[in-house]
């Protein structure tokens, strides 16, 4: 598995928008001079990574976002069946269902895997995100 | 605001199993652009889906009875299942529709070509694919049907449905005939009418079925396409029903042991038998087990052959120089440890070997890349593995019959990615 590589040039800022309107949505996927990048809001929380999935390429903010499954199992050891995380969001790459943890952007279970992280904050209320000059 | 902000993006849709394929797979295309758009490749293992065009292939079966509770069938509960065995509660290869393209259904136009041709366009031209081999997937459980009959008449109808209606229209598909092996002499018979036939390349068993494949009702069946010069693949699947499998409880380790497990099987009891030994021209391949079982396979059968020759005494050499000069597919390539994954090429000459196929749209499906950005491999490696071998195998015309990845990019209908 290796993360494709996102060459820093000269960096350069885009805005997306009040981050009041956009944290409605959950998630919304761009393309800036050719590069894919998904932008997810988790409560006042903003992150953005590559749209191109460390597995094999694919197009991994462009999937569905599904709770976390989990397994719930009593001090017994006994397993009390599968259920969704009320709080961990997963991003899923549509290719092979790669998860990816929202917030850290990493796989659930081999953690050395993860989305290439796009830097963005929120500067006045407004949703920005820096992009490098070349492409991944 | 920084003075070099780019005020300008554009928003891309989400990817569905409704998006076309050439959406869904524009990565890839752009992978292809850049590093192997010049190459052959032939696509051995795709997937028909004729799901979707099941009540065509029902339509085609030649017994009155059977067609009749087909049809029925189809306009009924059964559906695009009709009359076959698998278990629709049990397809749970979407991982609870997460995976979009594994059954998906784009909208195509109706321009007078077949729905079937227009959609495998799609896929073939979006990673560049010259030519693709089409397996039918929802029949892959058909040998543990528990009617034989049904088998055949399902066999003979969807050959028929191959040969008259999908492989006349595009000379880029490609068809193996499928022989229900559960009754030799209809094989025989579909191998007589059907084996020199333009387009249809080799001849495929699933290999999901209890039936020993060195049993002596196949000999004639073997000679036959011996005698043709075609390949012959076992195409593995899965069964949960099978007792062993039926202690697991999460269908990934059912997936995952399976596919390789038939296909273990019949190479054992095709090598141990010294089946190359009588049928010495006859190109065996085993398609869809991935390659990590080739080389635990080798070992053991080596193992155990030095230590009780008496009981394969048709044997001039060992199992692995037997298994070294069989064919395989590449799909689902085990990537996860580059160092097995080199020392299995290695044993098994993948360099000459080995097939690439993508099983699209299925959801562990493989992209050329995935041979394409072997680190290990040679620059003539990943050729004969992504085309080369196919062509020689399948006696393929090597000159190109791809479109342009950068015309294919340019092309696609941009409603997602
Ligand atoms: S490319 Fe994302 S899961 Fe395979």
């Amino acid at each position: 598995m290796s993360a494709p590589a996102m060459t820093t040039g000269a960096s350069r800022q885009v805005v997306l928008g009040r981050h009041e309107e956009l944290k409605i949505r959950q998630r919304m996927v761009i393309e800036v001079e050719g590069v894919g990048i998904g932008v997810y809001f988790i409560g006042e929380e903003v992150r953005a990574y590559l749209n191109i999935c460390p597995h094999m390429g694919g197009p991994v903010c462009q999937g569905k976002i599904m709770p976390r499954t989990l397994e719930q199992v009593a001090d017994s050891g006994k397993s009390l069946g599968l259920g969704f995380s009320k709080d961990q969001m997963h991003i899923v790459c549509p290719w092979h269902g790669f998860e990816f943890d929202m917030l850290t952007g990493r796989h659930p279970i081999d953690k050395s895997v993860g989305l290439t992280p796009i830097p963005v904050e929120v500067s006045n209320g407004e949703v920005v995100l820096t992009v490098g000059e070349t492409r991944p | 605001m920084n003075e070099n902000s780019i005020p300008n993006f554009r928003e891309i849709g989400e990817i569905t199993g409704s998006t076309d394929s050439r959406d869904v797979l524009a990565h890839a295309t752009r992978q292809a652009a850049k590093n192997f758009d010049d190459y052959l490749i032939v696509d051995v293992d795709a997937h028909v889906s004729e799901d979707h065009f099941w009540s065509e292939i029902i339509d085609l079966i030649d017994n009155d009875v059977l067609r009749q509770i087909g049809q029925h069938q189809v306009k009924g509960f059964g559906g695009s299942n009709a009359l076959l065995n698998i278990s629709p509660g049990l397809s749970l290869q979407s991982v609870g529709g997460r995976i979009g393209h594994q059954g998906r259904r784009e909208p195509v136009q109706d321009d007078g070509v077949h729905r079937f041709i227009s959609t495998a366009r799609r896929s073939m031209d979006a990673m560049g694919l010259d030519y693709q081999v089409v397996f039918p997937s929802a029949m892959l459980l058909l040998g543990m049907h528990p009617q034989d009959e049904i088998e055949v008449a399902l066999a003979k109808a969807f050959n028929r449905w191959m040969i008259e209606r999908i492989l006349p229209i595009d000379t880029r598909m490609k068809g193996l005939l499928y022989l229900p092996f559960n009754t030799p002499e209809a094989c025989e018979e579909l191998v007589a009418q059907y084996g020199a036939t333009e387009g249809i390349i080799g001849f495929t068993v699933c290999s999901t079925r209890n039936k020993p494949v060195h049993h002596d009702c196949y000999m004639r069946l073997y000679s036959m396409i011996q005698e043709l010069g075609k390949p012959l693949a076992f195409h593995s699947g899965y069964h949960w029903g099978d007792p062993s499998f039926a202690q697991l409880n999460r269908f990934l380790s059912m997936h995952a042991l399976s596919f390789t497990h038939y296909n273990q099987i019949h190479v054992t009891n095709w090598i141990i038998n010294a089946m190359p030994e009588r049928f010495p021209k006859l190109n065996m391949l085993w398609v869809e087990s991935g390659l990590a079982w080739i080389p635990f396979l080798m070992q053991r059968l080596d193992h155990e052959v030095m230590m009780r020759p008496s009981e394969a005494p048709g044997l001039k050499r060992l199992p692995s120089d037997y298994m070294r000069e069989m064919y395989y597919t590449s799909q689902p390539l085990e990537r996860g440890n580059m160092k097995l994954l080199e020392a299995t090429m290695e044993a098994m000459n993948a360099e000459t070997q080995l097939l690439y196929s993508s099983d699209w749209p299925h959801w562990d499906w493989d992209s050329p890349a995935t041979i394409g950005s072997i680190p290990f491999l040679s620059e003539q490696a990943k050729r004969n593995i992504l085309g080369l071998n196919a062509a020689r195998l399948f006696n393929l015309d090597t000159t190109r019959r791809k479109p342009l990845a950068e015309d294919v990019l340019a092309n696609r209908p941009k409603t997602a990615s």
